[in-house]
């Protein structure tokens, strides 16, 4: 019933397979039988499907993926992520449990298992698209290995082989104090629990979050952290797959038809925040020079008016906040010649000498004015996105970069959130509140609401500005576009009247 | 503003970054620039059966936008001036403090120059002093000369502070070779790649130059303690404040050993204010980046930036690794912090005491005591928590609340605090063990953790004191070394420093040649 070879579209070259290969070829035609719902992707289908199965099942996996990646980046939890996905997931790769026994059930997971594997090949080029492919996939994973039922998940465990060494009841009570302490206090006798003994290395995720006791190298697991394991072990095969093929990908672009789709495949792999190109950026008849910023700052989100007030209080910024702060002045407009006196100014306790060696350097690397030639290429790099401040580098000890929402003690944000004017109670509550639920970019998207709350209102009254320019914020430098345009309503010496259009 | 300072030269570390984020994308550049193709061979593996590329086409044509693939690791681009290598003007102090006053009017001594990387005094240090071969066998794992030698990464730091990356050598003696021709001030140590780093270039997939192993390295530093630390700042160091990295030394070491099951940790001071863990174990050499994060987070208990608050909130019951953690720093806390470093000595320090403490109540009365005594140390301070929590002061004191908020602040005053990013990725580079400091000219001698009491930062020979040490050394009137030529530093201070480092990589190159050799037993017994 299917007619096309997977990922080799094209008849006519079906004679040119090279003989020393055609050991490795699987036999073609060959359907796989899905014993489990779940699947480790460590086998490659070998079946032929049809180029028009092949695009519309990856499209399918890829709406998914960029759903589930949309979740975590509104720092959805996975209850409420699971949630959000089930109707999705209904509609677009449904997995049907072993019992229903219906003839859907091998189609549902073929399906899920081809489009697993063409979104490999489309994601396995650079090292970013990967780390964001397996991390999505594996969201995907954990929700249905949940939502499993448990003698289904049972038997899918036992079929993995995970190699666990069982505690004995000796060792178990020998070391039950360390078992229970390690485990949160519990259980609250040792014997209502069974412990695997593991290399640490297994379940890197527990050890991160100091979830398991650890004794000479090994960790021991108890039994209800299963999911643990079975998740590191998927996570550590995919992304060794995933190496494997980005190596073996050249040899995919003699086969003219896929290529495109499979570009197309990973160019629509994106988040809204994912990229902010600094031409859409522009602001025209703004002023954005060095001598400017100080006025400009009062439109920045809080996070860039906090690095800017702790800049202008120590005239010195950690590095991590220079970057995240030279990267943000880029995004706004300001040019590498403003921006280098930019710093040079703020940076006023040090001599010219000083600053040409040892910071110079990097504000040009920001703007991509030296460097490598793909730096130079490039223009450098791209502003932080709200996503990327609030998950990677987490401010240490003197540091001002990060997200004052995320990184700030709820007194000291409430300090500074006074500081920069705001002071209304019922803001500040509701900012407490999205805090409380890690709702971090819901907290700075109120603070703007209320900071721009007359505005807002006139564009929407007007309809100047539709829904679409008005969603919720996910990038300081959109932060700082819509309260710039905002603020200056009317203003905008280029058409003279209130009808500023956005871009996007 | 004067020109800007040889800011070219650092072009190359750069590039690395960006290699490493590029990928396939970058393949193709090589071509058009005009360099030499060396090709690799396509790679074997493949998920279907499609045929390997003839005609030479490189990369592929999944692309993302430029933007997006930039991002990848850019926090590496930003040099960390921040840490042990700055100059600051201040310098000179503790050089003085560490020498007898008299020494300097001895007229037999060196003249302490200017600068502790000139030229001929850093000619003199590499040729009779460094120790080459030890510091081949540390990174080579064997006698005989292999890739984990011969495909590491050095980067030098040259006088001009031009800073070389990719630097490589098949052998310890055209390290050295190098080393004194180019002088640098100090170089660094980075991974192993799979292939000689000064070939990346040739490659015809950039994707192909990966780091494969590098030791696990911790970096601990007393900048980071400044909020902390009364006795000095910035760059300055004494006993007191050193103590900050002894308790760390402690904690890190046990956890690393008792918890993970690591035998080779060499700790190196960093030749100011600070201090480097190298974990030398193969295991730990292999470990990836998800692996070394993971480790990372199971050590760090602090956290927060300066304006986070309450820097320590840990889990309670608390977890075996920092249970254990609180018992070896109980007494640290008492001598090296409440009376060393008294840290709530005025009002406006006590009252960050007060903010960690959880009842208002008892915060109130504890307020009243100490600013009517103004001065009161903070021993009496810490005893006064428990003093009048008894007195029942408070009619709903939460005990158990406020035992666990005592904990916290000892964690937050004497816990390690880690630099986490060099722990974080295989391809951070780190100053080598035995080079000199360019600021202090105090050489980064390894210190001994079953001696961590002795070592005293002020102590540590510089490179000047070194060579005098060569010159007033007298050979032994009886000559027990029967002709055995003295190698000069064991004429110097360095020798046990040395010592220690050689029964190091001796007991490190006996592990990998025990695990070699049983491995190719049992390769034998197959036959
Ligand atoms: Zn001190």
């Amino acid at each position: 019933m299917i007619r096309q070879e997977f990922s080799r579209a094209d008849p006519k070259r079906r004679t040119a397979l090279d003989p020393k290969k055609r050991q490795f070829a699987p036999a073609t035609f060959q359907n796989v039988e899905y014993k489990h719902r779940l699947n480790f992707y460590v086998t490659p289908p070998t079946a032929d499907i049809t180029l028009e199965q092949f695009e519309q099942w990856a499209i399918d996996r890829l709406r998914v993926l960029a759903e589930i990646e949309a979740c975590s980046f509104r720092n959805k939890n996975l209850t409420e992520t699971a949630a959000h996905m089930k109707p999705l997931l209904d509609k677009y790769l449904p997995l049907t449990s072993s019992t229903s026994n219906s003839a859907a059930t091998q189609i549902e997971r073929q399906k899920d298992h081809y489009s697993h594997f063409i979104l490999r090949l489309a994601f396995a080029s650079t090292e970013d698209l990967r780390r964001r492919f397996s991390r999505a996939e594996t969201t995907l994973f954990r929700i249905r290995f949940q939502d499993n039922d448990s003698r289904e998940r049972q038997k899918f465990v036992e079929g993995l082989n995970l190699d666990l060494e069982i505690v004995s009841d000796e060792e178990r009570r020998e070391y039950a104090e360390e078992l229970r302490a390690a485990g949160g206090g519990f259980p609250k006798r040792i014997e209502e629990e069974s412990y695997y003994k593991v290399d640490w290395e297994k379940v890197p995720e527990l050890i991160e979050h100091r979830r398991v006791f650890l004794k000479g190298g090994k960790a021991y697991v108890p039994g209800r952290e299963q999911l643990s394991m079975v998740i590191a072990e998927f996570t550590n095969k995919l992304d060794k797959a995933l190496e494997t093929t980005s190596r073996a990908l050249p040899r995919l672009d003699e086969d003219d038809r896929l290529s495109p789709i499979l570009t197309h495949l990973s160019q629509n792999f994106t988040t809204p925040d994912a990229n902010y190109s600094s031409s859409s950026t522009s602001l025209p008849g703004a002023d954005i020079s060095a001598r400017n910023i100080d006025t400009l700052s009062s439109s920045f989100p809080l996070c860039m008016q906090n690095l800017h007030r702790s800049l202008r209080r120590d005239a010195h910024l950690k590095h991590f906040g220079r970057l995240q702060y030279s990267l943000f002045l880029k995004g706004i407009g300001l040019n590498l010649e403003e921006c280098l006196v930019f710093w040079r100014g703020a940076f006023n306790k040090i001599t010219d000498d000083t600053f040409n060696k040892e910071y110079r350097y990097n504000v040009r690397h920001v703007y991509g004015d030296v460097g490598g030639d793909s730096n130079r290429r490039g223009n450098g790099y791209s502003p932080f996105s709200c996503q990327k401040i609030l998950t990677e580098h987490p401010p240490g000890p003197g540091e001002a970069h990060g997200c004052p929402y995320r990184h700030f003690s709820i007194d000291n944000l409430t300090a500074l959130l006074q500081q920069v004017g705001v002071k209304d109670h019922e803001v500040l509550k509701g900012v407490k509140e999205d805090k409380e639920k890690q709702k971090f970019h819901l907290a700075c998207n109120r603070v703007f609401e209320y900071a721009h709350k007359q505005e807002i209102k006139k564009v929407r009254d007007d309809g100047t500005w539709g829904a679409a320019q008005l969603e919720t914020i996910v990038h300081p430098n959109e932060y700082f576009k819509r309260s710039y345009l905002l603020k200056n309503l009317g203003k905008n010496p280029t058409d003279g009247g209130g009808d500023v259009k956005m871009e996007d | 503003m004067s020109q800007a300072v040889s800011s070219n030269v650092v072009t190359d570390r750069d590039q690395n970054n960006m290699d490493n984020s590029q990928m396939d994308a970058d393949g193709g550049m090589s071509e058009t620039a005009g360099e030499p193709t060396t090709r690799t061979p396509a790679l074997d593996q493949t998920m279907s059966s499609t045929r390997v590329p003839v005609d030479g086409k490189t990369s592929t044509e999944v692309t993302i936008t430029p933007g997006m693939k930039l991002e990848v690791k850019l926090e590496d681009l930003f040099a960390d001036e921040e840490s042990d290598e700055e100059f600051p003007s201040s310098h000179n102090q503790d050089i003085m403090a560490s020498s007898p006053p008299e020494a300097s009017l001895s007229p037999v001594r060196v003249e302490v120059p200017s600068k502790f990387s000139d030229s001929d005094v850093m000619n003199q240090f590499y040729k009779r002093l460094f120790p080459w071969r030890y510091l081949f066998q540390w990174l080579n794992h064997s006698p005989t000369p292999t890739t984990d030698f011969g495909h590491r990464e050095f980067a030098f730091t040259l006088q001009n502070d031009a800073y070389l990356r990719y630097q490589s050598f098949p052998t310890s003696d055209l390290l050295r070779k190098d080393v004194l021709r180019l002088m640098p001030s100090r170089f660094e140590i980075g991974p192993v790649y799979t292939t000689n780093p000064r070939d990346r270039k040739t490659l015809r997939k950039s994707s192909a130059f990966k780091p494969l192993a590098k030791e696990l390295c911790f970096d601990i530093d007393l900048t980071d303690y400044d909020d902390i630390r009364t006795c000095c700042d910035k760059a300055n160091i004494c006993i007191k404040c050193w103590q900050f990295i002894t308790m760390s030394i402690k904690v890190i070491d046990v956890a690393l050993r008792d918890d993970f099951g690591f035998k080779h940790i060499l700790w190196v001071y960093s030749g100011r204010r600070g201090a480097h863990a190298w974990v030398c174990d193969k295991k730990a050499r292999q470990m990836d980046d998800q692996k070394r994060r993971a480790i990372a987070g199971y050590l760090e208990v602090v956290k927060g930036g300066a304006q986070g608050g309450k820097k320590v909130n840990v889990k309670r019951p608390l977890h075996p690794h920092v249970a254990r953690s609180l018992e070896i720093l109980k007494t640290h806390f008492q001598s090296d912090i409440l009376q060393d470093q008294d840290p709530w000595e005025t009002d406006a320090k006590y009252e960050r005491l007060l903010e960690l403490l959880p009842d208002r109540t008892l915060n109130d009365a504890l307020r009243k005591k100490w600013s009517s005594s103004p001065g009161r140390a903070s021993t009496a301070k810490w005893a006064d928590i428990d003093a009048l929590a008894k007195s029942g002061t408070s009619k709903n004191l939460d005990s158990k609340a406020l035992l666990e908020a005592k904990q916290d602040i000892l964690l937050e005053y004497t816990y390690p605090r880690l630099d986490i990013e060099v722990s974080k990725h295989l391809n951070h580079l780190l100053k080598s063990p035995f080079v000199v400091h360019p600021g202090t000219g105090r050489v980064c001698v390894p210190i001994n953790p079953k001696k961590l009491r002795e070592f005293d930062p002020l102590d540590v020979p510089t490179v000047t004191e070194l060579l005098t040490d060569i010159d007033e050394w007298l050979p032994p009137a009886e000559d027990k070394s029967e002709g055995k030529p003295v190698a000069d530093w064991e004429k110097t201070r360095l020798k046990p420093y040395i010592e220690h480092f050689r029964l190091f990589v001796a007991t490190l190159m006996k592990d990998e040649s025990d695990v070699k050799g049983k491995r190719e037993r049992e390769d034998a017994m197959e036959f």
